[in-house]
């Protein structure tokens, strides 16, 4: 942060001004210019939703765009999201087979794994390496477009940037994300059956039919389809810090870290408010 | 690149300056927060009329491109454009004008992403959807020779000089065959043949499409060369506008001291 000169207005870093300096009155306290500024991010947030909403349900649509950020966002997330998923599996059935055998549950482990995979583990660590990976990736590449000025070229060609840029970008994350997460769902348990198989040899029809017992789509459904949330709050957050970055290379390391912060953060708050509303209507 | 007679281009399209103007800026304001970069900018161009607008660093000669070209919004003031004001419209509204529009910024802003031929070709992937593979590539490579680019097509941005960027900008400004053309330094950075020949593609373009265009340059050679008119611009105003000779007859102490450093 730096002093302004004479005028005494000082500049303000927050990870919601990430772009562009704010500038605050030195007379006015801290704390009203920090909520002041958490209001403009989120009222601009909401107006740059609404255009992209707007741009991406009005022609031309730019299919050649979305394929691309299709296979950019999912493809190309899947080795990452496949591995973590079978990480947690691995983690996940030591940690069960430890707790469970204390307590005389053993015969639980199966289920105890898929059901804590295929309900919150699975798509909530799909959402934060996605936000990881894509997030960083999407806040980067159009800090960089808007500071080299591309992103004015694009909208100088004609072009309307919401539509090509972050509609197609969002829109991608937002149907990428389930099928990731059945991906990682599907590599947990494979893999937890695997560690639990190490130690206890069980066939793996065994595994999924003890696993899936009592099980319904109820409980796999809701739990992936939320994950498109997740997608939509990944895609606005990165392409919204990326296309109003200012400021240079510095601007886009601030763009890009503020993605994967933000992003991150949203997506655990919304699990938590997405959760409640599953086990309202679903359960 | 062919060259030209530039008197003699000048002084027909002076010949032809008449009728509404094609680009019509009243009353212009722009400030950025406590900054005031604007003070009531009017300035006309008239179809096939080169304007060059000079003035020293920070007079915001490009935010009076930018706001033309509507990727800034004024504070007060309006922008003609054929006749309808283009203050407020809505982006896909905007989109429709721009069409009409070249515009060559600064430092080129190519896509780093694609290479010089795929540049190119952006306009018309999303314009001229009905052209086939070939034609684009054909309009494509013809851009690029009118540039002298046609070697370079399948070199990346970052593989090509600064210089060499610009000529790409220029032809990528030029794929929709725009009647009105927005220059930002095109000549800046340029060795001076480059820059000759650039000034002779502007003039061609006077000549051949009656292209309205406004050129903001620290380089006064070259305006004096391409433009018909010049503005020069100081502290956010318009301080003279006129042709060449008229500059050097003013008696405004700023006018005489800019001619003298240029």
């Amino acid at each position: 942060m730096s002093n302004r000169g004479s005028s005494g207005v000082v500049d303000v870093d927050s990870p919601f001004s990430p772009g562009p300096r704010r500038m605050a009155p030195p007379s006015s306290p801290v704390a009203t210019g920090a909520v002041g500024r958490f209001f403009e991010w989120f009222g601009d947030l909401g107006i740059f939703f609404w255009r992209v909403l707007r741009a991406a349900v009005t022609p031309p649509f730019e299919f050649t765009e979305l394929f691309r950020q299709l296979d950019e966002i999912g493809s190309k997330s899947l080795p990452l999201v496949a591995l973590a998923g079978a990480a947690t599996g691995v983690v996940l059935s030591l940690q069960a087979r430890f707790s469970l055998t204390r307590f005389g549950a053993k015969s639980l482990l199966p289920a105890a794994i898929v059901f804590s995979i295929v309900r919150e583990t699975g798509p909530i660590i799909t959402g934060l390496v996605v936000s990881g990976r894509v997030g960083a990736g999407i806040g980067a590449e159009l800090a960089t477009m808007k500071v080299t000025e591309q992103i004015d070229a694009i909208e100088a060609s004609a072009i309307n940037p919401y539509r090509l840029l972050a509609a197609t970008r969002i829109l991608a994350c937002i149907l990428m994300l389930p099928f990731l997460t059945l991906a990682a769902d599907f590599c947990g348990v494979l893999m937890g059956w695997v560690a639990q198989t190490l130690v206890e040899p069980l066939s793996f029809h065994e595994f999924i039919n003890s696993g899936f017992k009592g099980a319904g789509f109820n409980d796999l459904l809701p739990s992936t389809f939320k994950t498109a949330v997740f997608g939509l709050i990944i895609g606005l957050i990165a392409c919204f810090q990326g296309m109003r970055t200012r400021g240079g290379a510095a601007g886009v390391g601030r763009a890009a870290t503020s993605s994967v912060v933000l992003s991150s953060l949203f997506v655990i708050l919304a699990d938590v408010v997405l959760v409640k509303l599953i086990m309202i209507f679903f359960s | 690149m062919h060259t030209i007679d530039r008197v003699a281009v000048r002084q027909e399209h002076a010949r032809n300056d008449t009728g509404a103007p094609v680009i019509a800026v009243e009353g212009l304001y722009k400030s950025f927060g406590s900054q005031n970069v604007l003070h009531g900018i009017s300035l006309n161009v008239r179809r096939g009329e080169t304007l060059a607008v000079l003035g020293r660093s920070g007079t915001g000669k490009s935010v009076l491109l930018r706001l033309v070209i509507g990727l800034e919004k004024p504070d007060a003031g309006s922008i003609g454009i054929h006749g309808q004001n283009i203050v407020g419209l809505a982006l896909d509204q905007l989109g429709e004008i721009r069409k009409k529009m070249g515009f060559l910024f600064q430092h080129a802003a190519l896509y780093d992403s694609l290479t010089v031929e795929q540049n190119v070709a952006f306009p018309f992937q999303h314009h001229r959807k009905q052209m086939s593979a070939s034609e684009r590539g054909d309009r494509v490579r013809e851009l690029l020779t009118e540039v002298g680019m046609e070697t370079d097509l399948k070199k990346m941005p970052s593989d090509i000089s600064g210089g060499m960027q610009k000529r790409v900008g220029l032809a990528r400004a030029l794929a929709l065959e725009p009647d009105i053309l927005l220059l930002d330094e095109p000549t800046a950075g340029l060795d001076p043949i480059s820059s000759a020949e650039i000034g002779d593609l502007i003039l061609s373009l006077q000549a051949e499409h009656h292209v309205a265009s406004i050129v903001v340059t620290h380089d006064l050679h070259s305006a004096k060369t391409i433009a018909n008119r010049l503005a020069l611009l100081n502290e956010g105003k318009v301080v003279i506008e006129g042709s060449f000779e008229e500059l050097q007859t003013s008696d405004i102490e700023f006018v005489q001291e800019f001619l003298k450093h240029s």
